[in-house]
């Protein structure tokens, strides 16, 4: 959970103001930020009147948001400026039609799916969602929420989805 | 008593010859056998609450038949070999066993057992694993209840809510709207509660609560979960925290809750805690005079653990339940009891204290190692239905194809037997934990209702649910709290 562990190049603060106008020369996002561009990192700092540390790791630049009740949002942008995962973890979980977009729906269905109406007994536990399109799961309880969302299709080659966190 | 049983059937078989045979055997060949009568008894044919009682199965039949029978019960549970052991009661209640012939599954005997309450300390509720609230449909599995009286504060006037889940998970007593039949003070106080699947929603009021012999020592905040229709609507933020794919808004009804109400006995004595006291708000609690707004509010206020208001017992919680078999029972009987080394039946004895940390990205989380990787978001849970943990890419457990889907694990080897040594935030492990997990398709495809083997995918950590509390003495020890064994808030269990 340490993020230096990310580190392979530190973005210190020249390199953050560089990738913030950058991120400030692309068109105006919508909300959304998973499969979204790079841009949408900004409207969730903005959104969550969070700070925002930015980490290089070569194959992917993870932009960290800590919002002021503590909640810790990371969201993973690949080379080609895509963002292809979102982390989350804190006392409170983040806004999650925020941060999934329109993921959002399609993690809905896919449990629906999976939840038809044949299904017997109900889980009462984390989530658990995998499908081809997005990957999503969140564990916790009261006071504490960890959770990871990814697009496999947009996940750069030689990234783990197990640094997706 | 493997021995009884034999013996039994050999006296069947005396009888049979005295008799000069009985039914002919049909067919006529050599080889051919049949079953002619199954009967059962169990001794003593009376027994208190959680007690055994041996049963025996006499079995009659032609040509070399086979005597074996397998057990079952309608309430409590039933080794292979016939040992019974009774469910916990409230008054008298006749349980049937049945004895049927493996041979000739058509062929069965039953015997009554009148089981008896037993007197129950000042401390301890009865638990009880079931299919929950009346005519649930799908059944609940792995959910364990208790029953509660509330009162209006001051007042005689009180309520007893049956089928109230236990969670170790969570603090506060949230009850169902519908079923509330008693007018609860309001505070002007609305409550956005997110679990990890799911949300609900609804005003805060005051209530005096009694499990067993304990009583909170004041009137306690609690939650008054509404439907949706019901005003004031669910504000957009509280909605927005709810994961996809989990249960949404989940207090609106019985169906939708699985249970007529929540008591959280978990670690924290509030809810929310130090972090709504203070500028901004989360998006948690909410005045809703107008628009509903998040406010901050006083810890005194907020929705509290009614076990840490207790006048006594009240450091915690010890869980116990008998083990469960493979493949499960239809019902499953236990004890929540109150306090931690407060009396002499919840000294810690033999079980491992398991510190967790009381605030922080790991509050309440301790760590597991599995396969020589450490998982620090590990935790324990009495209101997750299952063992829940990482994924089936790295533990090789193949999730279940339909019915049950990738929310179940459906090990091939069936059922799979796995370890795990837990360590708390002190770095101290404690001794390897044996779990197992079966095929959930299974396992539903039953009537039963308690599994100590259900399992199901966790990325990235072990949410050691119900299952796990079956053959454990699996104590909560709340924040703040003086308690043997070291620094509260910690769990504890002991080896099965």
């Amino acid at each position: 959970m340490n993020i230096f562990r990310f580190v392979g190049v530190d973005s210190g603060a020249g390199a953050r103001l560089l990738l913030a106008s950058l991120l400030l020369a692309l068109p105006a996002p919508a909300l959304a930020v998973l499969g979204d561009n790079a841009a949408s990192v900004l409207t969730d700092q903005a959104r969550m009147k969070g700070t925002l540390r930015s980490v290089d790791n070569r194959t992917y630049v993870m932009h960290e948001i800590t919002a002021p009740t503590g909640t810790v949002v990371r969201e993973f942008v690949s080379p080609a400026g895509a963002v292809f995962g979102v982390a989350w973890e804190g006392q409170f979980p983040p806004d999650m039609q925020q941060l999934l977009g329109p993921y959002y729906q399609q993690a809905q269905q896919a449990r629906q799916e999976t939840s038809s109406a044949q299904q017997q007994r109900q889980r009462r536990a984390p989530i658990a969602i995998e499908t081809p399109g997005l990957v999503m799961y969140q564990t916790g309880h009261m006071r504490n929420f960890h959770g990871q969302a990814y697009i496999p299709q947009l996940v750069p080659q030689g990234v783990q989805s197990s640094d997706i966190r | 008593m493997r021995k009884l049983g034999i013996l039994l059937v050999l006296g069947s078989l005396g009888l049979m010859v005295a008799c000069g045979g009985g039914s002919s055997s049909s067919g006529g060949a050599g080889n051919t056998s049949t079953i002619a009568s199954v009967t059962a008894a169990c001794s003593p044919s009376t027994v208190l609450s959680g007690q055994t009682s041996q049963c025996s199965a006499t079995v009659s039949g032609t040509g070399n038949f086979s005597s074996a029978v397998t057990w079952s019960t309608n309430a409590g549970q039933i080794s292979s070999s016939g040992l019974l052991t009774a469910p916990i009661v409230s008054g008298n209640e006749s349980i049937t066993v049945t004895a049927t012939s493996t041979q000739d599954s058509s062929m069965s005997g039953t015997a009554t057992d009148t089981v008896t309450p037993i007197a129950l300390a000042n401390n301890v509720a009865p638990l009880i694993v079931d299919a929950g609230p009346n005519g649930l449909s799908p059944p609940d599995v792995d959910v364990p209840f208790v029953t509660i009286t509330i009162c209006v504060p001051g007042t005689q006037t009180c309520q007893t809510i049956d089928h109230v889940e236990v969670d170790t998970g969570s603090s506060g007593l949230r009850v169902v709207s519908s079923v509330l039949t008693i007018p609860l003070p309001q505070q002007n106080l609305d409550e956005c509660l997110v679990f990890a699947d799911g949300y609900v929603w609804g005003p805060v009021a005051t209530a005096t609560i009694t499990v067993a012999g304990e009583t909170t020592v004041s009137s306690v905040p609690v939650q008054i979960m509404i439907p949706a229709s019901t005003s004031p609507p669910v504000p957009t933020s509280c909605s927005s925290q709810s994961p996809p794919g989990g249960n949404g808004n989940e207090g609106v009804s019985v169906d939708a809750f699985g249970a007529n109400a929540l008591i959280g006995v978990g670690l924290f004595q509030q809810d929310c805690g130090p972090d709504c006291i203070t500028s901004p708000a989360p998006d948690f609690y909410y005045d809703c005079s107008s628009v509903c707004t998040p406010t901050t509010v006083a810890l005194a206020q907020q929705v509290a653990n009614p076990v840490s208001v207790f006048a006594a017992d009240n450091n915690g919680v010890l869980i116990q339940f008998p083990s469960v078999p493979d493949g499960g029972s239809l019902t499953a009987s236990g004890f929540l009891i109150f306090g931690i080394g407060t009396e002499s039946n919840n000294t810690l004895g033999s079980s491992v204290v398991y510190p967790v940390p009381d605030t922080g990205n790991n509050a309440g989380n301790f760590t597991t190692i599995f396969n020589s990787t450490s998982y620090p978001g590990s935790f324990i849970d009495s209101g997750s239905n299952g063992l829940f943990f990482l994924t089936a890419q790295t533990t090789g457990i193949a999730t279940c194809p339909a019915p049950a889907g990738n929310q179940w694990y459906c090990p091939t080897t069936s059922p799979d037997n796995l370890t795990a040594v837990n360590q708390g935030s002190n770095g101290q492990s404690g001794p390897t934990t044996h779990f197992s997990i079966e095929n959930a398709n299974n396992l539903f495809n039953t009537n039963n209702t308690a599994f100590s083997t259900l399992g199901g995918p966790n990325r990235g950590s072990f949410d050691w649910g119900l299952s796990f509390f079956f053959g454990r003495n699996i104590f909560t020890a709340i924040e703040n709290m003086s308690a043997p064994g070291g620094t509260t808030p910690y769990f504890a269990y002991n080896l099965p």
